[in-house]
């Protein structure tokens, strides 16, 4: 299949390759960014774990051809906070115990920080509707839901709904 | 020379420390298989079966070799005689063990089975390529169901299993023809377990890569079980153990299905070798639906001998297991030992009487999966239960109370068996707990109002126990295991005092990171960030059996503190040494060795380190070196339990079940990291809530899976799990010097029985007494009209 040249701006960074234009975004990000923080989780667009940010929106990397995501602006995990300067909303995480084996975590992150931009204050339901295309087999999101709230409640500086029960 | 490590050392186990592994999978910065860069790495795809029987005449690859970027295809013919069959690691009493190779030889037997394995330049080329080979095939009946397979008339699937019957196991203890006889009742009844697909968001991977130079084969997997996978690898390829470097990275989840053997990493390691590249191979999703282990696939007929007050005499069982189409590595383990060894659960039941037949079907192989066979024994005992309390008209959890195991009876011997024991519990304790936090009194009487206003409220208060933490290795191979059950622990003393755990468990998200550095740090009374831990690298691990049967923390963490405890015990006698004192005047406190009584007389670790590496002031025949290797032999296994309550709405118009309120009350002996088993109990909650209410794996008669896709196969989302309030009582297990049980499982095992048990209490207006997993809206809608009507008179036709 003939390849053609694709340039998107990837976390600030100019990114031009050339590509079939059958590849995905996840791919195009994974194999040939080389950015290796979004992950492959399904093939039918149900897990969410390729989410990434696209000029502000999230989107499902899966469901984005390459080719359409020339000239625009893509957020990955990568562009998103490193591990010494982590963002609110992931420091919520790891402080309320909100990943297990990480795989889903990328993505998770990038829809919850979309619900908190749209609805900074969000009820559990809110948070629990905002998650739903997102998949994780190893929480019981109770801690992401916990996560995504007690991010909210710092923001407004407000004092935090829930904390994990650590009594025996 | 106060050092930071000689603050006093405040223990670190029970405490809830945030994980170390956390930054890195926050920022997209973990590593799993397939974020692993090999220079000029080729793609694999493989050739899957469209049938679920049938026989193969002819495999035509000459299309496919001629495709653009394609570097060569493997089928049966290149692996004859050059790579051995897959075999299981367990295999109970005389089960027949079918041949099983790599790549499919003359018949296929499942949707899904490998049949040729095709290496490209790109993923896609890859994709494109295996799409261009032809198979002819002979299509053959099939039978999916493990009931219908032991028919006479059944399609067979191998000539040496004649029936489909892989073997019949048998475990009986006390007496249940006298049981049945001194009962006033039998109470009987027919459940499924049905099958489930376990479903780790990170799909299986492998990278491998082999050095012609020096002969090596480096491959990456995400393997639970590091060490035994290499030498699964190793046996099978018939290459020496000791050229394999196996790594782990970071994965994505196992739940079991990411310990057993599959043709997959044969093939990628023998092609990396064939072909003379570094080959990988990533599933999709939909691939690993047919290619990787389902679990659970049991039909079982339960009979309860019970006296009319209500107490439980004994417990016979007769079940159907569905291996699948071949043997997976613990396949016929898991509904037999560990299955009908539990199902009197956690009840003084004195006779029990289980026969387990275990048959071969066109079906994806079954395996062990999260609880792999402790959630059907708990399932069993707790619907039987249920069954005697409505049979006989006793409050179910009354008739629990009668029958409990009393906390003055252990060790327990269940049904005077000689080789089993439960360590230690306090069955009451869970039970009145998670009663009173759910309101079982209250909610009884509020449910009969509620009903008359239309609204269907149920309530139940379950129990479940477990035995886990497998070895000690003669109690393994007694079973039938061709493995050890022992962990290995290594601890190296840096020449600063900082030390590296090498550990043979192998975390799939576990946190051990984080909660093997508290046990150790405890150990040798120093901080957490002094100690690192290196897991999943068998260059790296001398050995180990790795991650499965919730036996990390009571073997694994068992063989890191002892480790780290004859660590302290040579430091010891390099301090005496050192300070010129007798070994047994010194004392230790928060990483400073001192002479008792003359505390200024005294040396650090990190002094103490220094000096097992410069060796010149060592006791007279000590080696140098700071380095302590255990393989640590566990006396016994433990037993996991609690009780678990919900609180239950259905809808009876639509069937949809909502849960109002979940309390889980468990004893897991000593919490390392009370954070860490909050998490693991909810995990373990959630999939079995899944089990419980969504998902189900349909194939159709020919053996295609219809729930072949996240489309069809309901992996619970966000707004279908509830909000749990998890709790833990604790009696430390005698059989470890940590005192703890296992909790990777115990949240799969607990939660089936509780919420169908709820669901049924719900509707037990109608009528209705079970409703068979999962309990999808549907399924409970049909139930409610089937109740309808046959309770209205039938009409006759005139």
């Amino acid at each position: 299949m003939q390849s053609t040249q694709v340039s998107i701006q990837v976390n600030h960074e100019t990114v031009v390759r050339e590509v079939e234009p059958r590849v995905l975004l996840v791919h195009f990000l994974r194999d040939h960014a080389g950015l290796t923080g979004t992950h492959i989780g399904c093939d039918t667009s149900q897990c969410g774990a390729c989410t990434v940010q696209m000029d502000g929106m999230t989107v499902k990397s899966c469901t984005v051809l390459a080719v359409q995501a020339e000239g625009h602006h893509v957020t990955t995990i990568e562009g998103l906070g490193s591990p010494v300067s982590m963002t609110p909303l992931q420091k919520a995480f790891t402080e309320l115990h909100a990943l297990q084996c990480g795989f889903c975590t990328p993505g998770m992150v990038f829809a919850a920080q979309a619900l908190l931009d749209r609805v900074p204050d969000p009820t559990e339901a809110e948070v629990r509707d905002a998650l739903h295309g997102n998949l994780c087999r190893c929480t019981g999101y109770q801690n992401i839901v916990d996560a995504v709230l007690l991010a909210a409640r710092r923001a407004a500086a407000l004092p935090a709904p829930h904390t994990l029960a650590e009594t025996v | 020379m106060n050092t930071a490590s000689e603050a006093m050392h405040v223990p670190l186990v029970g405490q809830s420390v945030l994980r170390r592994e956390d930054p890195k999978l926050l920022t997209g910065r973990g590593r799993y298989t397939d974020d692993v860069k090999m220079p000029g790495l080729t793609y694999a795809a493989v050739l899957r079966s469209p049938h679920g029987h049938a026989r193969i005449l002819a495999i035509d690859t000459s299309a496919a070799l001629e495709m653009p970027g394609v570097v060569g295809v493997l089928t049966h013919a290149d692996l004859d005689g050059r790579v051995g069959d897959i075999r299981p690691n367990w295999v109970v009493g005389d089960s027949i063990v079918p041949a099983h190779p790599p790549l499919a030889c003359e018949r296929v037997r499942y949707v899904g089975e490998a049949v040729a394995f095709i290496v490209a330049q790109t993923r896609q080329q890859a994709a494109d390529a295996v799409e261009a080979i032809s198979v002819d095939y002979e299509m053959l009946p099939a039978v999916v169901d493990e009931v219908a397979a032991l028919a006479a008339d059944a399609p067979q699937l191998h000539a040496n299993v004649p029936g489909n019957l892989i073997g019949t196991y048998k475990t009986s203890g006390g007496d249940y023809s006298a049981a049945a006889a001194a009962a006033d009742r039998l109470v009987t009844l027919r459940l499924l377990n049905q099958r489930l697909i376990p479903s780790a968001m990170e799909p299986r991977a492998i990278r491998a890569s082999f050095d012609t130079a020096d002969e090596r084969l480096t491959i990456y997997l995400p393997s639970q079980v590091p060490h035994m996978s290499r030498r699964w690898l190793a046996e099978t390829l018939r290459w020496p153990e000791h050229r394999i470097h196996l790594v782990a990275p970071d994965i994505g989840g196992g739940f079991g299905a990411k310990m057993h053997f599959y043709a997959e990493e044969i093939l990628v390691a023998f092609a990396a070798r064939h072909f003379d590249r570094p080959v990988s191979w990533t599933e999709t999703r939909s691939e690993s639906h047919v290619a990787t282990t389902h679990g659970r696939a049991h039909t079982e007929l339960v009979e309860a001998a019970v006296k009319s007050d209500g107490r439980v005499l004994g417990i016979k069982l007769r079940s159907v297991a569905n291996m699948g189409a071949y043997l997976s590595n613990m396949a016929t383990g898991i509904p037999t030992v560990n299955t009908a060894t539990y199902v009197t659960g956690n009840y003084d039941i004195a006779a029990l009487d289980a026969e387990v037949r275990l048959v071969t079907t066109n079906t994806t192989p079954v395996d062990a999966y999260r609880g792999a066979g402790r959630p059907e024994a708990a399932y069993i005992i707790e619907r039987t239960m249920d069954a005697v309390a409505e049979a006989l008209g006793i409050d179910p959890l009354e008739l629990r109370r009668l029958n409990l195991i009393r906390a003055d009876q252990f060790p327990y011997t269940p049904y005077g068996h000689p080789m089993i024991r439960w360590d230690s519990g306090n069955y009451e304790g869970c039970l009145e707990e998670a009663a009173r936090a759910i309101g079982y009194v209250e909610w009884r009487e509020r449910q009969a109002g509620l009903r008359a206003q239309g609204r269907y409220i149920g309530i139940a208060v379950t129990c479940y126990m477990e035995l886990v933490g497998m070895g000690n290795s003669r109690t393994l191979s007694a079973r039938g295991f061709d493995r050890g059950g022992w962990e290995s622990a290594q601890v190296r003393v840096h020449s600063d005092g900082k030390v590296t755990l090498f550990s043979g468990s192998m975390p799939q998200g576990h946190g051990h990171a984080t909660s093997f550095a508290q046990i150790v740090g405890d150990a040798l009374q120093l901080p957490m960030d002094h100690i690192d831990v290196v897991q999943g690298d068998t260059d790296r691990v001398a050995a180990g059996h790795g991650t499965f049967n919730s036996r990390s923390m009571s073997v694994g963490g068992s063989a890191a503190h002892t480790a780290a405890k004859n660590i302290l015990a040579k430091a010891t006698l390099i301090a005496a040494a050192m300070l010129e004192a007798a070994p047994e005047a010194i004392g230790y406190a928060s990483g400073t060795f001192f002479v008792t009584g003359e505390p200024q007389r005294r040396v650090n670790f990190a002094q103490v380190a220094r000096m097992a590496h410069v060796a010149n002031k060592l006791p007279v025949g000590m080696a140098a070196g700071l380095d302590e290797t255990v393989f640590y032999e566990p006396k016994g296994m433990n037993t996991p339990n609690g009780s678990h309550a919900a609180r239950v709405e259905v809808d009876i118009e639509t069937g949809e079940v909502t849960i109002l309120d979940y309390v889980a009350v468990d004893d897991i002996g000593t919490l390392i990291n009370p954070m860490l088993c909050h998490g693991q109990m909810q995990g373990g909650l959630a999939q079995g809530i899944g089990q419980a209410l969504y998902e189900g794996v349909d194939y159709d008669e020919s053996g295609q899976l219809l729930s072949g896709s996240l489309l069809d196969y309901a992996v619970p989302k966000s707004d279908q799990v509830p909000r749990m309030r998890t709790s833990f009582q604790v009696t430390p297990s005698p059989t470890n010097p940590l005192g703890v049980k296992g909790i990777g499982e115990a949240g799969c095992v607990a939660a089936p029985p509780v919420i169908v048990s709820a669901v049924c209490d719900a509707l037990r207006s109608f009528g209705i007494q079970h409703i068979d997993m999962p309990m999808t809206p549907p399924k409970v809608w049909r139930a409610i009209q089937e109740a309808r009507r046959a309770a209205t008179p039938t009409r006759s036709s005139t």
